[in-house]
């Protein structure tokens, strides 16, 4: 046999016992319904810890001026395999480029991270986060002021030197 | 007091009684819902519906509110009739069959101390079996009116099972009755009082074979071939929906309850506190006693409030372990085949138990010729058989006999394949 199979050798007739099995499992259960193991996580309530490296949606990092830090070089929608980023850049009088109009598509985005892997000056990333319920569809499509406005934890990007995040 | 007025009284207290043993059933109905979830929760690792007020319990009531209100469904090839007599078929016998267990040492009142049981009927456990043999009916029904076969089949199975298990309920009981010396519940009460022994002890396999014949009867696993999810979507009530259904679930925890309750008042001395002879009370000769002097007069029983009120929680917590029982195996064993369950019923339980009756009733004439009164001794010899015949049936017929296997019938002694050439290294 190419893989090791477990022959569940049947017992003899005769010498089974109905009676016996029942008391086994019946202990069992018991010992389960007097001291049940914990694990569930009462969620609401208590939060699962997300891995460093988990990608959720996303957040643009902004200057202390409160600007993005985006310099709209179109990077990103390039990369994006699910075409879920909408960038239209724009300049201002120094002739620094910012976006005009920076939305994703959080529908269509498949979160593999290549957004924050790509962006030149660490300004879009991908966050530690999954509570993203709304009441509408169109609330799914984030503009810049709402990336911009989210605040929790990034993700992680992967370290070829350390690859298992240790 | 005139006749009127005793009259008069007898129905109001009728009405008192019927109205509080109703509400306790459907309270209790309701709670052994949030409890079987929380308990299989619980054997399964997990917590069960807790979001419901503090511990869940307000579960009942929102399983009801939503009950009530969700969208009943009518199949357009049902028995319209039939469809809708079902539930209720099925709900009447199991709330009626409560009538008879007394629940409680008699209460003093003003006019004279009230017995503790709805309907102390003189057939009493007879009236026990009529009742749970009708439940079968709204089973059937609704399984045959439903106009699907799968409910059905799961109709038909209850039928079968439940007249294939009445066989051995009612000879469990037999035993019992012999005992006892009467039919009603209130005397069986009574008369393990009178031992001092509950009759689990001196009738132990009469225990095993009620408690068996009991889950067959309530359609509880390892016995709900009428259920049967993986095999008949849910049997007989596939096709109903909403406060339908739900009749249905009131119905099989009425019967737990009730099943429970009969364990008790049958086995385990009802409303007695153990060890403790204040409570011991009956009727005799038109007052309350609790025993005879030495010269044979009766002496009069002072029932109070504290005594029906101890009564009530022994026989509520002797109910409650046997509900916790009846969950507790269904959340162990799996279901039998149905080949298995009338091979049980037919084959093992029923020869067992006929052999039982006349082993007890031996032993009770044996007992009767060395003139031993019934009492303590009386009771401790019939443990010593019963023991022996509960142990023998035990060691001898559970030995791949209860639950056979498919293979171990019909199968020629050792008969093999010639062995492979390469045998040695096939084997593990």
């Amino acid at each position: 046999m190419a893989i090791s199979v477990k022959v569940m050798r049947r017992p003899e007739p005769g010498r089974t016992s109905y009676m016996r099995a029942t008391l086994k499992g019946m202990s069992l259960t018991l010992r389960h319904l007097v001291n049940p193991q914990k694990v569930t996580l009462e969620y609401p309530e208590e939060q699962p810890s997300l891995h460093p490296r988990w990608r959720g949606t996303h957040r643009m990092e902004v200057h202390a001026d409160g600007r993005p830090k985006c310099v709209a070089c179109g990077l990103c929608p390039t990369v994006c395999p699910a075409n879920c980023i909408r960038l239209v850049g724009g300049e201002d009088d120094q002739g620094n480029r910012y976006p005009l109009v920076y939305e994703i598509d959080e529908f269509r985005c498949i979160f593999c991270g290549m957004c924050q892997e790509v962006c030149p000056v660490e300004a879009i990333h991908v966050g530690r986060h999954f509570e993203n319920a709304e009441y509408e569809r169109d609330r799914f499509v984030y503009d810049l002021d709402r990336l911009m406005d989210q605040d929790h934890a990034t993700t992680l990007l992967w370290d070829p030197s350390d690859p298992r995040s240790e | 007091m005139s006749r009127l007025d005793s009259g008069t009284w007898f129905l109001v207290a009728g009405v008192a009684k019927v109205l509080f043993v109703f509400t306790v059933i459907m309270v209790a109905v309701a709670y052994m819902t949030l409890a079987e979830r929380r308990v299989s929760a619980f054997i399964q690792d997990r917590l069960g519906p807790n979001r419901v007020g503090r511990f869940g319990w307000l579960q009942p009531i929102a399983d009801g509110v939503k009950n009530i209100l969700k969208e009943e469904t009518m199949p357009g090839t049902a028995s319209r009739f039939y469809f809708l007599l079902g539930p209720a078929l099925a709900i009447t016998p199991a709330l009626a069959t409560f009538a008879v267990i007394p629940f409680a040492a008699p209460l003093p009142t003003p006019v004279g101390a009230v017995d503790m049981i709805v309907a102390d009927v003189p057939v009493g456990v007879l009236y026990v079996l009529a009742l749970s043999s009708l439940a079968v009916y709204g089973v059937v029904l609704a399984g045959w009116a439903s106009n699907n076969k799968y409910a059905f089949l799961g109709g038909l199975r209850a039928s079968a099972q439940m007249i294939s298990y009445e066989v051995a309920l009612g000879l469990s009981l037999i035993a019992v009755l012999l005992l006892a010396g009467n039919v009603t519940l209130t005397e069986v009460v009574h008369q393990q009082q009178q031992m001092g022994l509950w009759f689990f002890l001196p009738l132990s396999l009469a225990f095993v074979f009620f408690v068996v014949s009991a889950f067959a009867e309530t359609n509880r696993l390892p016995f709900d071939m009428p259920e049967a999810e993986s095999e008949l979507v849910t049997g007989y009530h596939t096709e109903y929906s909403a406060m339908k259904f739900s009749m249905f679930f009131i119905a099989e925890y009425a019967h737990v309850l009730t099943a429970s309750a009969l364990m008790a008042t049958l086995f385990f001395g009802g409303w007695d506190v153990p060890l403790w002879k204040g409570d011991d009370m009956f009727w005799h000769d038109g007052a309350w006693i609790r025993g005879f002097d030495a010269a044979g007069a009766p002496i009069a029983a002072e029932p109070s409030v504290w005594i029906t009120l101890a009564t009530l929680a022994s026989f509520a917590a002797k109910t409650a372990f046997f509900v916790l029982l009846f969950i507790w195996v269904r959340w162990t064993l799996p279901r039998f085949r149905y080949d298995q369950v009338m091979h049980l019923g037919w084959k093992v339980m029923l020869p067992a138990a006929l052999g039982y009756v006349v082993l007890t009733a031996g032993t009770m004439l044996v007992l009767a010729q060395l003139e031993v009164p019934f009492g303590l001794r009386y009771g401790l010899v019939l443990t010593g058989v019963s023991g022996v015949a509960t142990l023998a049936f035990l060691f001898f017929v559970d030995r791949d006999r209860i639950i056979a296997g498919a293979h171990a019938k019909r199968r020629p002694a050792r008969r093999r394949l010639a062995p492979a050439a390469d045998a040695a290294d096939w084997r593990p």
